[in-house]
């Protein structure tokens, strides 16, 4: 039996939206490298809608994989609906994560919300 | 290309030690326990694997006890030595910081028993200080384990110093040898070592056997209870088959070692120059003072467990002590006692050749690495953060 899924392996060789936005409306970064995983998620927003996105990430092959998931997920969805995606989603697309990879794919879960969270605040900046 | 290159995590099985092995099993099945001609004609398979084993570390055929490998042989000494010095009412014990987990775990054991454990630290190189460790010798220490080759990064440890330290402070001396022995020349006795233990299948041999040496005179403390083999030290039916194949692969190993050795080293410097030219890197362990087939870089800015699977996928074997490979929270002990941080602990790579390796192989694994490398740095958010100056290298 191979330690992951036909789809994490995909994923993990050949990542979807890898890379950083330039001029990004909000990005998040979660993780750190004492940990061994670290994610950064780069959001392109237009009409509330995520018109891209783009992911860098330090980490095993499940984090990477599941960072690439999670992108695909997310992409040409409202704001509102991709701040709900959950670890588990990203889990179940991918067809399951072994047990102790379970947190890669909830720091991909953080690194939306927590790029969400920064493209809101800038707006709220700019309101001021 | 297909490359086993984790051989320090056990090695393929010899054509020797398996046909000794078959030839075991289909001829020689009696239980040596058994007075008949069957199980004599086993237990005489048993003898002479124990003779020819006892031979080549130039010990006494009685003070082999064979186990079911390493960490049963670790456990037993540290448990029987850990007996003798609490009769005595000696309750210290003085190891080091780089062991493996069976002599680690065991040790905590003893803690929660009532023992006192001193771990010495390692130079930045993975070699510990005989001096340092002279020094941590006390009144009431009873044992000195220390392991003869790291695992990890493959550095010699200056077994033969320690042991004379031991015998002269009158402490029992243990050396967890399992990644030397048929790799380079021991000697239980010039090495003033009272007790070893080793595993078949580090070379070259099958798994699930091993043996302990414990000196003449040295009580042992049973693990197993049940039936009198092994002197009563080891219940349980021998296995025969196994035991035969180890004997015959370390006589095998031992032939061939100096000549392993001559063909091995300049494949390894070449592949330690080779990797040494990828930027942000470096190499664990001592230079010299490593076994001829041992190889462990860290990488800053990409984590160990993605290498190995994109080595993996170019038909490469290899290990690494990022916490990510073994469902661990923290890195490699051993890399972290050298003083690599988490952040570049992670990011650890280990080679260890088989005999066989060759030239052709280094070149390609040489290459193989540093595409992978500067593959997952490509999309490293800590990388990105070292180029870009927001953070500093530490390599």
């Amino acid at each position: 039996m191979a330690l992951y899924s036909d789809k994490v392996m995909d994923h993990f060789l050949n990542p979807r939206n890898v890379g950083i936005i330039e001029d990004a409306d909000g990005v998040g970064e979660v993780g750190n490298a004492k940990c061994g995983d670290i994610m950064k998620m780069y959001l392109k927003i237009e009409d509330d809608i995520i018109k891209d996105v783009k992911f860098e990430t330090f980490g095993c092959a499940s984090a990477i994989a599941s960072s690439s998931m999670a992108t695909e997920m997310i992409k040409g969805q409202p704001l509102e609906q991709a701040d709900q995606l959950t670890n588990k989603a990203v889990a179940e697309a991918l067809d399951g994560l072994p047990g102790y990879k379970m947190h890669c794919s909830v720091l991909a879960q953080e690194a939306i919300h927590e790029a969400i969270k920064n493209y809101e605040e800038k707006g709220e900046n700019k309101n001021e | 290309m297909k490359i086993y290159a984790d051989n320090a995590a056990t090695t393929k099985i010899s054509d020797t030690a398996l046909n000794t092995m078959l030839d075991c099993i289909k001829n020689f099945y009696g239980n040596p326990s058994s007075l008949y001609t069957i199980g004599q004609k086993a237990k005489e398979k048993l003898e002479e694997a124990r003779l020819s084993i006892a031979e080549i570390i130039n010990a006494h055929p009685s003070e082999i006890i064979f186990t079911s490998g390493g960490s049963e042989a670790d456990n037993q000494a540290l448990l029987s030595a850990a007996e003798i010095g609490k009769a005595k009412g000696k309750t210290h014990i003085i190891s080091t910081a780089i062991e493996h987990h069976a002599i680690l775990h065991t040790l905590k054991r003893l803690e929660k028993n009532g023992f006192t454990v001193t771990l010495l630290p390692v130079k930045e190189n993975g070699i510990v200080d005989a001096d340092e460790l002279r020094a941590a010798i006390r009144e009431d220490t009873c044992l000195v384990t220390v392991m003869a080759v790291n695992n990890e990064i493959g550095t010699i440890q200056p077994i033969k110093e320690i042991g004379e330290i031991c015998r002269e402070k009158g402490v029992l001396f243990h050396t967890d040898a399992v990644q030397a022995v048929g790799h380079m020349p021991i000697d239980v006795k010039a090495m003033n070592i009272d007790m070893l233990s080793a595993s078949a299948h580090k070379f070259n041999g099958p798994k699930g056997a091993g043996f302990m040496y414990a000196r003449k005179g040295i009580r042992l403390t049973n693990l197993i209870e049940g039936g009198a083999q092994e002197k009563g030290k080891r219940a349980g039916t021998e296995n025969v088959a196994g035991i035969a194949a180890m004997a015959a692969a370390l006589k095998e190993s031992v032939e061939n070692m100096q000549a392993v050795n001559e063909r091995l080293t300049p494949i390894r410097d070449y592949i330690i120059k080779g990797l040494k030219e990828i930027p942000h890197c470096a190499l664990n362990g001592d230079e010299r003072e490593r076994m001829c087939n041992s190889i462990s870089f860290c990488f800053e800015g990409i984590e160990g467990e993605s290498l190995l699977i994109l080595l993996d996928q170019k038909g490469i074997s290899a290990s690494s002590g990022s916490a990510c490979t073994s469902g661990a929270l923290d890195p490699s002990h051993v890399l972290l006692a050298i003083g690599r941080v988490h952040d570049v602990a992670h990011g650890s790579l280990r080679i260890s050749l088989g005999a066989d390796a060759t030239m052709e192989e280094a070149d390609y694994i040489i290459k193989s690495v540093k595409e992978v490398v500067e593959y997952l740095r490509g999309f490293s958010p800590v990388w990105r953060d070292l180029t870009s100056g927001k953070k500093e290298f530490i390599l």
